[in-house]
């Protein structure tokens, strides 16, 4: 068979996943960018060419400011401690302990379910009065709060819920890499006097390292795509105290339909993430690599 | 300076006594096998003297304290692990002081005695790479060196000349063997390679099922086999072990009409004799000639004499067809006696 023919072929059992991946990946982006830079067409007005009017009406929208602030403080707290919650969970679970499977199990639960499912239970546990949090907090001299209701704690509560459910998701990733190390690595340490704790820090957590880049991604990745939780619970309430960047985009786009600020929005939003991506493969993937 | 002391060492795995209740101690400095066909608990026991699997019974003594309680950490004793163990995230240099370096040695000690060890094991050119860019030997070389730098009295080693070529290995042999015998350590040597254990070794121990067959120098092992194990275990190849058939006169080898070659009465035994004892003369035990295998300095030829088959090598490249008639002999010192039952080595022969 020719070179050539072999070329052919391969771009023929390249060509199914190439379409789907244009028609539902690429070309979206493409459009969603070229929306970007035209008005929202509205009843008999259709949509003329803006340039950058989107992007100059986001810099003076303070709902935006406020979105990006707390996505920002969503993302600097759930990722560090779900990341860290899943390590910890991951080190336990690896341990030799009765009914390992029964807690492994139980870890994982929180990810099995859906985001809609665990808004619903949350709700019950942060009710004012008779919820379970409220009724804990009412032991110690503290009960009465409206812990979604109010705009100090409503991020917070939020926060808690989404370590809760990506902590054992994250574990599963962990307790992998965990078991991938081989148990003589940590004999060979013990055998030249490390303690456990330097056999953590020196052996362990450097040979998690690839595993906590890939983790840490996918975390990123969590703390922008999700917001279930915030339409199903708070709706961005109270006074935009819960307002992610995508319910954000959801709400322009869905709720006021003002579909070319979406747009705009969706745009920052991809070159962001495009960003911090670009930060995690091309910078910290070659430090964290050791093979 | 220290010695190791075993006493009584047991460890299951459930029902499977691994180690089976072995004692033996080392003097301070010596280097040591331990030998032994696959599974019989080389690896077990080295890991129990260190400290990384707990003992079932028994205690370990290490320069006169006992230690059986105490973690590996403490145990103040380095290993080379059969599979290298090195550190992939760190490179050489880092794998190397890895220990003195948790022990909190300062920065300027540890450069000292790293370039003192990469000199010594040749691994001055190699300190920035990580293990993965490291070939077999140059990985084995690291493993030593993480072992030595540490200057701990005991040292271990678990089949650590396993994975590398007939050169590297007759090479790292001396290397080891030198260095030890320079530094005054006490080694444990574990192998299957009995070649490596008798030509390195001040002391064998060799181990089946759990069990020591046989503790001594390499020449009693060779040359006073406690037991039909031990006879058929040393040699290239092994000592013949020969059935016998009790006659008025002495007993001969089964299946043939003499000449006595064994003791009249008394409990059946067998006859143990080494290839390389056996004459092709005009006297003696009358024999036919089955293969010739040719091996450069010397070569094997299998005989059958009665029922037995017997194998005797021979200097040079004999022209020796297959059912010429021959007859063998041997010095009578060279006459090994086993009972037949229990294998054990009967002197008055
Ligand atoms: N962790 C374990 N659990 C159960 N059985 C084990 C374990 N480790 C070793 N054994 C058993 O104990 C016996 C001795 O094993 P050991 O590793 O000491 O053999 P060895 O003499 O080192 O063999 P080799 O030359 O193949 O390395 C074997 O039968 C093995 O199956
Ligand atoms: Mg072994």
């Amino acid at each position: 068979m020719t070179a050539s023919r072999n070329a052919l072929y391969g771009a023929l059992l390249l060509l199914p996943a190439a379409v789907l991946l244009w028609v539902f990946t690429y070309q979206p982006i493409l459009a969603t960018l070229g929306n970007s830079l035209y008005s929202t067409p509205r009843g008999r007005r259709a949509s003329v060419f803006v340039g950058l009017d989107h992007y100059q009406t986001m810099i003076a929208d303070p709902v935006f400011w406020k979105a990006l602030t707390n996505n920002a403080i969503y993302a600097l707290t759930t990722i560090p401690l779900s990341m860290a919650l899943a390590l910890a969970m991951a080190l336990f679970v690896n341990a030799k302990l009765r009914g390992q499977g029964l807690v492994r199990m139980a870890y994982f639960t929180p990810t099995v379910l859906p985001m809609v499912a665990v808004a619903n239970i949350w709700m019950f546990f942060y009710a004012p009065d008779y919820g379970l949090v409220d009724q804990v907090l009412g032991l110690f001299g503290g009960g009465g709060n409206n812990l979604l209701g109010s705009k100090e704690t409503a991020l917070g509560a939020l926060i808690v819920i989404t370590i809760w459910k990506e902590a054992g998701f994250f574990m599963i990733f962990y307790l992998a890499a965990l078991q991938q190390i081989s148990p003589t690595l940590i004999e060979a340490a013990e055998l030249e006097g490390a303690s456990r704790r330097q056999i953590f820090r020196r052996v362990t957590l450097p040979l998690l390292m690839p595993t906590t880049l890939f983790i840490s991604i996918n975390a990123v990745i969590g703390a922008v795509r999700l917001v279930d939780h915030v339409i199903a619970m708070t709706k961005g309430g109270p006074d935009n105290a819960t307002v992610l960047l995508l319910f954000y985009v959801y709400q322009v786009g869905f709720a006021f339909w003002d579909t070319g600020y979406a747009a705009a929005l969706t745009a920052v939003l991809l070159v962001m993430l495009a960003l911090i991506a670009l930060f995690q493969f091309g910078y910290a993937d070659k430090r964290v690599h050791y093979r | 300076m220290a010695d190791i002391r075993v006493e009584n060492l047991v460890k299951s795995w459930g029902g499977l006594r691994a180690v089976d209740d072995i004692s033996f101690d080392t003097r301070a400095g010596e280097f040591v096998a331990l030998l032994g066909p696959s599974g019989c608990g080389k690896s077990t026991t080295l890991r129990l003297i260190a400290g990384l699997d707990a003992v079932s019974a028994g205690r370990v003594v290490l320069a006169g304290r006992d230690v059986t309680a105490l973690p590996a950490s403490k145990r103040n004793l380095s290993m080379v692990f059969q599979s290298y163990a090195l550190f992939p995230h760190l490179n050489v240099a880092e794998n190397v002081t890895f220990g003195l370096s948790v022990r909190g040695v300062p920065k300027a000690g540890q450069a000292a005695r790293l370039k003192h060890v990469a000199d010594l094991l040749g691994l001055a050119a190699l300190l920035d790479r990580r293990p993965s860019q490291l070939s077999g030997g140059q990985q084995q070389r690291v493993a030593l060196g993480r072992a030595l730098i540490a200057e701990t009295p005991i040292c271990l080693l678990d089949e650590p000349l396993s994975n590398l070529d007939a050169q590297l290995r007759s090479e790292m042999r001396n290397e080891i063997r030198s260095l030890q015998q320079r530094l005054g350590i006490t080694m444990v040597f574990v192998t299957h390679d009995q070649t490596e254990a008798m030509s390195m070794a001040d002391r064998v121990i060799l181990m089946r099922q759990g069990r020591i067959e046989q503790n001594g120098a390499p020449a009693d092992l060779y040359e006073k086999p406690a037991s039909v194990t031990v006879a058929k275990f040393i040699g290239t190849p092994p000592m013949n072990i020969l059935a016998l058939d009790a006659r008025e006169g002495g007993a001969v080898i089964a299946g043939s009409a003499g000449p006595a070659v064994g003791p009249a009465g008394g409990r059946p035994v067998v006859l143990g004799i080494r290839p390389e004892h056996v004459a092709l003369g005009s006297g003696g035990l009358p024999a036919t000639v089955e293969t010739t295998e040719y091996f450069g300095a010397d070569s094997i030829i299998a005989c059958r004499a009665g029922s037995q088959r017997v194998l005797v090598r021979m200097p040079g490249k004999p022209s020796l067809d297959k059912g010429t008639a021959v007859h063998l002999s041997w010095p009578r010192a060279a006459a090994h006696i086993f009972d037949q039952e229990t294998g054990l080595r009967r002197d008055a022969a």
